[in-house]
């Protein structure tokens, strides 16, 4: 097996699990917008908990589909064009829930705001579901050509799989919000998320555990299996944590489930980055589908010295803004009169 | 239509709209930078005024380019796959770069600016917001290292008929790159000068419009206050400094614009002839810059074009620095192309059925020449408006005329205008090439690609269709929510961005900390006010 494009098989795979890990939070919140929060200042609550950090989280998406273009151009191409139409529901689902958080505050009526909130909570689930489908299709395969194109139309990508993925993150991240909430909240949004947490887990892990299953049952190795095992030990011990109301150990053992469980998975499809349904010489592998070694090793100099930066001030961003968030903080929404509507509003005299 | 057609017209609608977003956002960030830099070091009220107001309309358009810049790193893939399996090698790594040195930073520094302005000391605030700007130059640079490389492929071997890279720093030095950076940055500057200028001068017009703002006998500005909160004395400098940065800034950045255009010029006179012929829109070889041409300028025989009004010896200045090397025109410039690649698309599958098809290779001339205009023409009457504001208001306030605030307020499309038209003209120009050869490199293996080679083969039109429908119109509503919300903050002045200035009574200094909430009940933290 060749080094470099290995090195970057795992590199891509930490970049997933790392988004999973960040932006699964804030998806969860962004999807609880409408179905956990009971009114406008909890969604505001809500709203701040992962307002500095959102942005700078879903750029793990940009920086996995870019190291993707530029380690694996073939598997970047195949499986970008094999998933047009889902993948072009992500990126609506991700334009809208952007904006939304942005513009959620700036009218301050019930009508605006309560648009942008479904702007959030559909969107979040939405990206939630196409990333996993587009995740799992990868590990479990397209019906793809000798050439890497998609055969058989434009849903032809619609399996059982795409779905069990689809499930597997939007659950995980939901799981992953209620936990981020419990740790980063106070009050009654914090008691509330704990015990959805503990009610909620098992339901939503089944799909992901599902997912993992299916990759041991295709291609499983030793050691991957050995890590469905730990992350089930995991699942257990952040149910156990939350119960007990250690919300931080809860929230860290859920990502130690999630580092498994991904684990498990990329460590069972790898070498293949994208099997074909239709011919296993079609297969796409880390090795067929890589750069050049110059172009890795480029990539992988670069990458040691900017990803430990990047995990650096990201950890700082955590730290700066570590304090709970809770309702008492909330200030009042402020309707402005503008300047110029005022003098325009004002009697004439 | 079919399926190329779709897909350039997608790639062409959803990038000229990303890219009203981004210039907007790098060149107001940067100014909004030295405007709290300013702050910090003087701590003049009217400076921290100007950091939240116009941080605020900074913030409603960032997040549109965050937003439309994801379609554009997945649409490579999704819609051209054959361009993303031939140039991965090369063209991934920028992107890759891009997002893991730039866009990291920019996201998580802004996110620190916009939530940290309690949190944090004020030096690592106004820091954190450098380091953001900082980061969306970053992007800018490996984004145009990335499209540069389209211009002007450069560092490459051609191995098992793809381009491999063999040098790096050749592609990220590639002088293509070198000069389009500044120009591009110049660009941005441009639109943000435009903005300040336009919406500044609204304000000083309506100060005088409302009585706050009157003119002396010497026709000197008398600044006055109202009872409306945020409207005193205050807000006049707010708004005269807000102008007048943004016409010097829109001055120097139309200076820089020339200067780094008129590079980018010559290399394209070496590099890319065609593009240079076809922003003449001239068919035989001469010296002469066309600045009207009548006749069908987009017709295939391009012998149709008659030049008007020709200045003769400037086409030569603009390509190589004198009044006299003959330019190559169309026509001489289309034999050499057949000769070197062919007169029809081999007989490929990578061309599905444009297989065997005759190769255009004059772009669309209407599109070249007016571009190429059109972006000199918006970016110079901006500059000559600039300059013209500058001197208008050398007594603190603007005319009183409701035609000439109009004209400052829609004369903020005009950057906008002349940027769209630069890139218009420089993708549009380098067809039917998505990859243009390089004059340089030699060899039977030159490195290039059609754009009739580019699209995803596996995807159908229908799905192309889909999509271009679906963003054109989710683009089209989010612009008009976007502008209708900068025009609600637009008008609401400064307060719009600093609620607190509502509670301050007006006699009190703006420099004290605004009140912490009304005794007894918890501080109400209005630094979340300003972020959700």
């Amino acid at each position: 097996m060749e080094l470099l494009p290995t090195i970057w098989f795992i590199a891509i795979a930490l970049l997933w699990t790392g988004y999973l890990f960040l932006e699964g939070f804030d998806l969860g919140v962004g999807m609880l917008m409408k179905t956990f929060a009971r009114n406008n200042t909890e969604r505001r609550v809500l709203l701040n908990t992962i307002g500095p950090v959102w942005d700078g989280n879903e750029v793990w998406l940009l920086t996995a589909g870019g190291a993707t273009f530029a380690a694996f151009p073939l598997w970047y191409a195949s499986l970008f064009s094999a998933l047009y139409l889902p993948l072009l529901l992500v990126l609506v689902a991700l334009i809208f829930r952007a904006v939304a958080f942005e513009y959620r505050g700036k009218v301050d009526t019930p009508q605006w705001r309560a648009r942008w909130d479904w702007a959030i909570a559909l969107g979040s689930l939405l990206a939630a579901f196409g990333v996993g489908a587009a995740l799992a299709l990868t590990t479990t395969g397209l019906p793809l050509n000798a050439n890497g194109d998609r055969e058989g139309g434009p849903f032809a990508w619609f399996t059982g799989y795409a779905v069990l993925g689809g499930l597997a993150v939007v659950g995980f991240s939901l799981l992953h919000g209620l936990a981020f909430l419990a740790l980063k909240t106070d009050g009654e949004v914090r008691h509330r998320a704990r015990q959805w947490f503990v009610r909620l887990l098992p339901v939503l892990l089944l799909p992901i555990a599902g997912w993992a299953i299916v990759m041991q049952v295709q291609a499983g190795k030793a050691w991957t299996m050995a890590a469905v095992v730990a992350a089930v030990v995991a699942a257990v011990l952040a149910w156990n944590f939350a119960r007990r109301g250690a919300e931080g150990r809860a929230f860290v053992a859920l990502g130690t489930f999630l580092v498994l469980g991904s684990a498990s998975i990329f460590g069972a499809a790898f070498p293949v980055v994208l099997p074909s349904t239709l011919n296993p010489a079609f297969n796409l592998t880390v090795t067929n589908a890589s750069s050049s070694d110059y172009t890795l090793g480029l990539m992988t100099v670069v990458a040691c010295v900017g990803l430990p930066l990047v995990l650096a001030y990201q950890a700082w961003t955590y730290w700066v803004f570590r304090r709970r968030v809770s309702a008492t903080h909330i200030p009042e929404a402020h309707s402005f009169l503008p300047a110029i509507a005022a003098k325009a509003l004002a009697p004439k005299d | 239509m079919e399926a190329l057609e779709i897909a350039r017209w997608q790639f062409g609608i959803t990038t000229v709209y990303h890219f009203m977003m981004v210039p907007l956002t790098i060149g107001l960030g940067l100014v909004v930078a030295v405007i709290q830099t300013l702050w910090y070091r003087t701590g003049k009220p009217e400076y921290l005024r100007m950091t939240k107001f116009w941080g605020k309309l900074f913030l409603i358009n960032f997040i549109m380019g965050v937003a439309t810049g994801i379609v554009q790193e997945f649409q490579f893939g999704m819609a051209w796959s054959e361009y993303s399996r031939f140039v991965g090698d090369v063209f991934g790594a920028p992107l890759a770069l891009e997002a893991l040195l730039a866009f990291f930073v920019e996201s998580t520094f802004l996110g620190l600016w916009i939530f940290g302005w309690k949190q944090l000391k004020r030096c690592v605030h106004l820091a954190c917001l450098w380091i953001a700007v900082i980061g969306s130059v970053f992007s800018a640079y490996f984004i145009i290292v990335a499209n540069s490389w389209m211009q002007h492929p450069v560092g490459v071997e051609m191995i098992n008929g793809r381009p491999v890279m063999t040098d790096a720093w050749a592609v990220f030095t590639n002088n293509t790159a070198l000069v389009a950076v500044p120009h591009t940055l110049f660009g941005a500057l441009a639109v943000a000068g435009g903005f300040l200028l336009g919406i500044a001068w609204y304000h000083l017009w309506r100060r005088r419009h409302d009585g706050i703002d009157t003119v002396g006998a010497d026709g000197k500005v008398i600044p006055g206050e109202s009872d409306i909160p945020g409207r005193d004395r205050a807000d006049h400098a707010v708004w005269i400094r807000s102008l007048r940065i943004g016409a010097v800034v829109a001055m120097i950045s139309f200076a820089g614009t020339a200067i780094t255009g008129d590079l980018q010029g010559k290399l394209m006179f070496q590099q890319q002839p065609m593009k240079m012929a076809a922003a003449e829109a001239a068919c035989h070889d001469g010296t002469g810059f066309s600045v009207l041409s009548i006749g069908n300028v987009g017709s295939k025989n391009c012998d149709d074009v008659v030049a008007v009004i020709e200045v003769p010896g400037i086409l030569s200045f603009l390509a190589k620095g004198d009044f006299t090397t003959e330019v190559k025109g169309v026509n001489s410039l289309l034999d050499q192309y057949k000769a070197d690649y062919g007169t029809h698309l081999p007989n490929n599958p990578i061309y599905g059925d444009r297989a065997g098809q005759e190769i255009q290779y004059v772009p669309v001339m209407e599109v070249t020449y007016w571009g190429f205009r059109m972006m000199i023409g918006f970016g110079g009457a901006a500059a000559l408006a600039a300059l013209v504001a500058l001197w208008a208001t050398r007594k603190g306030t603007v005319p009183a005329s409701r035609g000439l605030m109009r004209l400052a307020v829609f004369g903020i499309l005009a950057p906008f205008g002349a940027n769209a038209a630069g890139w218009i003209f420089t993708e549009m120009g380098r067809q039917p090439f998505v990859v243009a050869p390089n004059p340089d490199l030699n060899g039977i293996d030159q490195v290039f690609m059609f754009t009739a080679a580019a699209v995803s083969p596996g995807v159908s039109a229908g799905e192309l269709l889909t999509s271009l429908i679906v963003l054109t119109a989710v683009y089209a509503l989010l612009l008009v929510v976007e502008v209708k919300l900068l025009v609600k903050y637009i008008r609401g002045g400064v307060v719009s961005a600093m609620p607190e200035l509502v509670h301050v009574p007006a006699d009190d200094n703006e420099d004290q900390n605004p009140p912490g909430g009304t005794p007894g009940k918890p501080a109400a933290d209005d630094v979340l006010a300003f972020a959700y």
